[in-house]
């Protein structure tokens, strides 16, 4: 890891405003992704704005509108266990638990986890080339060990997955993620917006701006249903998914959102209206574009997807 | 909670007070010299105090040393161990402001005011915890390297049971209860390459079931 200087964020302007002010500056939060990758020298932050003790950012508080207001600092472990969230939200509470181990979650926070970068093994590997982590310097992925990467939303230039569970409850729980600016202008980003597509930029992978800071991620008023987060890998526990599903389901109320399948949480709100598993999957995974080595991914779609709505999965 | 903000405090500003080790830094600062590579030479510094098994603990640290690089080379508590410095074994895990966590990953600077536990903190040779005990007990290890993270890790775990906090595998998500699955998911962040995980799990239950022998 390269030498920081390092600052205690009082405000989340005052964050905004400390990150355009350093060159080289970057909030740290839980800091499990970003001093992993600092520790490779993937990320090389030269200054970090410490923003855990910003203070009010630790709160998750009932919006007007009866939702839920959970702060970027909030806890993955403290939001899975939050009595309202268990209640209303289970599909979130369950994907966040499935994520990482015990220690993680009670470090990483609800902003950080939106932002973490891909698992993709060539983002990690600084000796080969990787479009994310060098621009322009090619993709090792497409033609190399590419089994638990992306296969829909893909481009030419990138095949990385995000890796988050907690996103893809986000995604169909319809959240919204509220930010502010260093000039003190602040805005909502709903989550189906919030993170892009690799496109000829896979270094980008949210529609932030420079010197814009997550404060809070909102939820809508609980939709009810059965709620179920179903999550495919490699080892029963503290392992990235292969394939995961959020569901929400009742009468009436047809959700899905997908994991790992894309360089977003997947969720096609058109497919939400067909009937049966494989209908829906293979809308879900119109134009999919997949490997060699992770074409399993499809079928494993349409399995999961069909075991969720079966309610065979937790 | 000690909340004044540190940082800023240069390598020279410290050792000004004591210039032994003045021939060590000669070269920073130069017109020459690139700021950044100023920088790597000369890393910025910052105060700390934090509370480490009871003790108050008043370090100047360079910005980037984590709980586990503090505890292992300032304090000489070697007991958390270093495995993947990358927080996939568990092997650092220490109890920080009542919650476990994974040491390499967190930056000693970000946790001025906090009161940590180690496994030095837990118990000694002449007084066991109760969970050392119960490794000794049913052979919860081989080699030992990842026992103190596990220990320090399996304390911790049993708190957030009785907190009533939820697992994956919790089939209520409102009423998370004690069992043998249970205890496989909550302690899936400690790896063991011995895989001494069925006298692991046997020792926990020992404790969680208030078993002294």
């Amino acid at each position: 890891m390269r030498a920081v200087t390092y600052e205690r964020a009082t405000s989340a302007q005052g964050a905004a405003q400390a990150s355009v002010g350093h060159k080289g500056a970057k909030f740290i939060g839980g800091g499990t992704n970003l001093l992993d990758l600092a520790k490779l020298e993937i990320e090389t932050p030269s200054h970090l704005v410490d923003v855990t003790r910003v203070p009010g950012l630790d709160r998750i508080a009932p919006t007007p509108d009866g939702g839920l207001r959970i702060g970027a600092t909030v806890r993955n472990a403290e939001l899975a266990a939050d009595p309202r969230v268990r209640r209303d939200y289970a599909v979130l509470s369950r994907a966040l638990l499935s994520g990482a181990s015990a220690q993680l979650r009670n470090k990483a926070t609800t902003a950080g986890n939106l932002l973490q970068r891909t698992r993709c093994l060539y983002f990690y590997d600084t000796t080969k080339p990787c479009n994310k982590r060098v621009p322009g310097s090619g993709c090792s992925a497409i033609g190399g060990l590419n089994r638990t990467l992306a296969i829909v939303g893909v481009s030419d230039d990138c095949i990385a997955h995000h890796p988050s569970d907690m996103a893809v409850a986000m995604r169909v729980l319809d959240a919204g993620v509220e930010t502010v600016m260093p000039d003190g202008a602040t805005r909502t980003i709903p989550i189906a917006d919030f993170h892009t597509l690799p496109g000829k930029t896979p270094w980008i992978e949210t529609t932030l701006k420079p010197g814009e800071f997550i404060t809070a991620v909102t939820l809508p008023k609980p939709v009810g249903g059965r709620q179920s987060y179903t999550k495919v890998r490699d080892r029963a526990s503290y392992a990235f998914a292969l394939v995961s599903v959020a569901a929400i389901t009742g009468p009436g109320l047809q959700r899905f959102a997908f994991g790992s399948i894309a360089h977003k949480p997947w969720r096609v709100e058109d497919a939400e209206r067909l009937k049966g598993a494989d209908a829906i999957a293979d809308r879900v995974l119109t134009g999919a574009r997949s490997t060699d080595q992770n074409r399993f991914k499809i079928a494993l779609v349409h399995r999961t997807l069909d075991a969720t709505m079966r309610g065979e999965t937790a | 909670m000690h909340t004044e903000p540190t940082g800023g405090v240069s390598r020279r500003e410290i050792l000004g007070t004591g210039a032994a080790t003045a021939s060590m830094l000669a070269a920073p600062a130069m017109a020459a010299v690139t700021p950044d590579k100023a920088r790597e030479a000369d890393p910025p510094l910052v105060r700390v105090m934090l509370t480490v098994n009871g003790k108050p603990e008043n370090l100047t640290l360079d910005a980037r040393t984590t709980l586990l690089d503090m505890a292992r080379e300032h304090l000489k508590l070697t007991g958390s161990k270093k495995g993947c410095d990358h927080g996939q074994c568990g092997a650092c895990t220490m109890i920080v402001e009542g919650r476990r966590v994974n040491s390499c990953l967190s930056l000693a600077v970000m946790h001025d005011g906090d009161t940590i536990t180690t496994i030095e903190g837990l118990g000694t040779p002449d007084k066991l915890h109760p969970m050392q005990a119960a490794f000794v007990r049913h052979d919860g290890y081989q080699c030992g390297y990842c026992t103190p993270g596990q220990i320090v890790s399996a304390v911790a775990m049993l708190e957030e049971v009785r907190s009533g906090a939820p697992s994956f595998v919790s089939p209520d998500l409102e009423h998370a209860e004690y069992s043998d699955t249970e205890v496989r998911e909550r302690m899936s962040g400690n790896l063991c390459r011995c895989a001494a995980y069925p006298n692991i799990v046997a020792a926990i239950g020992d404790v969680h079931a208030g078993k002294k022998s």
